[in-house]
């Protein structure tokens, strides 16, 4: 269980990215995170690990206050709050391996990981991962030396790792090609419900947003202004996240009188589109 | 570019007449500035000594050849020394100069308002005094030999390594660096796996190309007595033993020139 | 996982994937490096006596006398400045033709070989065996000083100056060379406008090397302030050396700066 309570980053330059934002995330329940560039998406995703320290507000996982803890005690926290990539992030001269790997720095004391001695059952649980998203043959291989897709699957393998309890991600496919995005939203939803975990996940594509997400949070300036299902996200919603725009053309383009097969039907037209 | 009108016809110009006016201002100041210098420079130039060098020049050469090749048993061990004293001191350069570059950069830094000013201090005194003012120093200090000479090197090579190790790890990727720091990495964790591997390549280009032009630095040391090849060439230009220079000059270039080969290849193969 | 037994993992070596030649390389640097350590010879009594002097040059750093010896001071690093102001301007003059000749793609074949001759003769000689030949030659004084910087501008500026011309946009060569232009026109609209501001920047670099070797030669007799250093040393006055060494690094920090608010402005 998440909780988000008036939240609020002021930036040193005086810019408000966050205004008084406040939600919960109950366990299990995946979150698709949407409005327009700018609108604070990637500082609120920021503000739960700390990598953005926020101004004022509360973030509780379970009972702690993670706003207010030690270094140390962010650490250990941090390790709990698994982090996936736009772009990947990965450490591109390292082995996939490590990368992988990486995901236990909060788990061991320094010496091991410098001498990159890891437990066996985490090296165990590294092999599975990497199983499990598809590149078990590419463990010693390095990081730069994978595709797109490959990179973010190992991206998803380091931040099950750290056996979090939360996922936050950050925009997973803004590098990724059409076909590519949708496998990597699909492998992303299979593991959260696999382990019954929560995640939250920042996407500029609203489509992949509703087909992919249980709950959307709709951002702009720095506020909340939409919190609901992906079915009620109607055309006064988006134009309240975005604005005005012709949203009738999106809607057609996503096939939304069909909204059992249009994944599949827009994947084909997207395809189409790139040959 | 502006167009100027003479006449009632337009006339396209290079430059307004301000702008050109302040280029040749700027070049008048420097010539004047070259000639001031050149004067200040040359008031105690005896030109009796300098039209004298032609002559001076031809009986030199004349010394100078041929060379005295059998002098090169004597430089074996010298040479042997200056290969030490470069590669020695190239690695206690290193070893001092990779933490002060790590707080040198603006993005590892532990504080930007004391210990980085300091950290750059260290560097530019360290750049700005060259090896051989180092050995005259050190040699004035803890005695002549090689020691004084490895110190020499190692102090002049912290400020290069680390000023080029510094830039390097103010350029890595932020992200992986981010990345790293959410799975809970201790400070020490991110450098390890964040920093690290990405400057690494920069690192080994760096000690290499240092180690090159300590080779070139080291063979000279010897002229105030930290050790190496420039001892003998100190004895033998104060007996005048033109023939002996001249083998010592041989050998090191051949020394350089095999250097800056070596340096070449090792980091063709690295990079 | 197909795999029953637990996998081991073991990070892939960065540099030699052979394993013999790992050992053997590494192996052969350890012994290098201990060969190289265990012949020093370190006389550790005089060591010890020297921590003293050492430590009266911290101080000396710490306390610097600028007064007492300012004659000297002054007058050496006027001959620096002098000398390092002058050569550069010199050696940058000659730099140009020869950077032009060196380049392949302006200048003929036998042209080419001398420029590159030329350099190469300026590159591997250091700049104080250079002033060494020059003080024999020309007397002692700021003169040969002058001279050893002059010919040591000339290997680094033209060599990187021909790379320059070697690297610039072939085809705005082209465009020039189309309208039927002479070679000193290519060389004036073609070339010129490309490397510019790089020849105004390495100018300025070059500079404050310039300075910074006309502190060294002066150990051999060239003039400058590396002689007065020279002196200070070895009458172990400290706190006169402290002095003069503080005075060369805030000379190159000013250089340093100036020259990169310079090159930023002509960029």
């Amino acid at each position: 269980m998440l909780t988000i309570e008036g939240l609020t980053k002021t930036y040193k330059t005086g810019d408000k990215a966050l205004k008084n934002v406040s939600v919960s995330v109950p366990s299990g329940q995946v979150v698709g995170l949407i409005g327009p560039s700018g609108a604070g998406k990637s500082t609120l995703i920021r503000c739960i690990n700390r990598l953005v320290e926020p101004t004022s507000g509360a973030v509780k996982m379970g009972d702690s206050d993670i706003t207010r803890l030690s270094r140390s005690e962010l650490r250990r926290a941090r390790r709990r709050i698994g982090m996936i990539f736009q772009e990947y992030a990965l450490v591109e001269r390292l082995t996939v391996m490590e990368n992988v790997l990486s995901g236990r720095l909060g788990y061991v004391p320094f010496w091991r990981s410098f001498t990159r001695r890891f437990p066996q059952e985490s090296v165990d649980k590294a092999f599975a991962l990497l199983e499990r998203v598809g590149l078990g043959d590419h463990a010693d291989k390095r990081a730069d030396a994978l595709s797109g897709g490959q990179r973010q699957r190992v991206g998803i393998a380091r931040a099950l790792e750290q056996d979090p309890e939360l996922l936050l991600v950050d925009e997973p496919t803004a590098s990724l090609d059409p076909k590519t995005s949708r496998q990597i939203m699909r492998l992303i939803l299979e593991i959260c419900r696999e382990r019954g975990l929560p995640a939250i996940i920042n996407i500029h594509d609203v489509v992949l947003a509703q087909d992919f997400t249980q709950r959307i949070l709709g951002l702009r300036a720095g506020e909340l202004v939409f919190d609901g299902a992906p079915d009620a996200l109607d055309e006064a919603a988006l134009t309240r996240i975005y604005g005005e725009e012709d949203w009738t053309a999106m809607r057609r383009r996503s096939g939304d009188e069909e909204p059992e097969h249009h994944s599949e039907r827009e994947m084909v037209e997207r395809l189409e589109g790139l040959a | 570019m502006p167009v100027a009108t003479i006449d009632g016809a337009p006339v396209w110009r290079h430059r307004t007449s301000r702008q050109s006016l302040l280029i040749w201002f700027g070049w008048l100041c420097l010539v004047a500035l070259f000639v001031f210098c050149w004067q200040v420079m040359t008031r105690d130039t005896i030109w009796a000594f300098v039209e004298d060098a032609p002559r001076q020049a031809a009986d030199i050469g004349s010394r100078m050849f041929p060379p005295r090749w059998s002098y090169i048993e004597r430089l074996l061990l010298p040479l042997w020394d200056t290969l030490n004293i470069a590669t020695l001191g190239t690695v206690l350069g290193i070893i001092i100069a990779v933490p002060i570059a790590f707080l040198a950069a603006r993005n590892t830094t532990p504080s930007t308002l004391i210990v980085r000013p300091i950290a750059l201090f260290i560097i530019v005194a360290s750049r700005s005094i060259n090896s051989l003012i180092w050995a005259l120093l050190l040699v004035s200090i803890i005695g002549p030999g090689v020691l004084a000479g490895v110190i020499a090197i190692g102090l002049r090579s912290i400020g290069f390594v680390a000023k080029l190790l510094y830039e390097a790890i103010e350029e890595i990727d932020e992200k992986q660096v981010e990345a790293v720091r959410s799975t809970g990495a201790s400070g020490a964790q991110v450098i390890d796996y964040a920093i690290v591997p990405q400057v690494l390549p920069a690192f080994f280009g760096i000690a290499v190309f240092r180690w090159d032009i300590n080779i070139r630095e080291s063979t000279i040391l010897g002229l105030v007595g930290a050790g190496g090849i420039g001892l003998q060439l100190q004895a033998s230009l104060n007996v005048l033993a033109w023939p002996q220079v001249t083998m010592i000059f041989v050998v090191i270039l051949a020394t350089v020139v095999i250097s800056e080969w070596v340096s070449a290849k090792v980091r063709h193969a690295i990079i | 996982m197909t795999t029953t037994t637990p996998r081991v993992w073991r990070r892939p070596p960065i540099l030699i994937q052979d394993k013999r030649w790992r050992i053997a390389i590494y192996g052969g640097l350890v012994l290098y490096l201990i060969a190289a350590m265990a012949s020093i010879e370190v006389d550790w009594v005089r060591v010890y006596t020297g921590l003293e002097r050492g430590w009266r040059f911290v101080q000396g750093f710490l306390q610097p006398d600028f007064t007492s010896r300012w004659s000297d001071i002054s007058q050496g690093l006027v001959e620096s400045l002098t000398m390092t102001v002058t050569s550069t301007v010199v050696g940058v003059i000659i730099s140009i033709p020869i950077g032009i000749g060196a380049a392949r793609n302006l200048a003929p074949l036998p042209v080419y070989a001398v420029c590159r001759a030329i350099i190469a003769l300026s590159r591997a000689l250091q700049e104080i065996i250079i002033a060494i030949l020059f003080v024999a030659m020309f007397g002692f004084g700021p003169f040969a000083g002058f001279l050893t910087l002059s010919f040591a501008t000339i290997g680094f500026l033209a060599k990187l100056l021909a790379e320059d011309i070697e690297d610039i946009d072939a085809r705005q060569v082209e465009a020039v060379r189309a309208t039927g232009a002479s070679w000193w026109q290519l060389v004036n609209y073609g070339v010129q406008p490309q490397v510019m501001p790089r020849l105004i920047g390495l100018s300025l670099y070059r500079l404050d090397i310039n300075f910074r070797e006309s502190a060294v030669i002066g150990i051999v007799g060239a003039g400058g302030i590396g002689a007065t250093l020279n002196t200070a040393i070895d009458r172990y006055e400290f706190d006169s050396a402290g002095a003069i060494l503080l005075i060369i690094i805030a000379i190159v920090m000013v250089a340093e700066y100036g020259s990169s608010t310079v090159r930023k402005w002509v960029q």
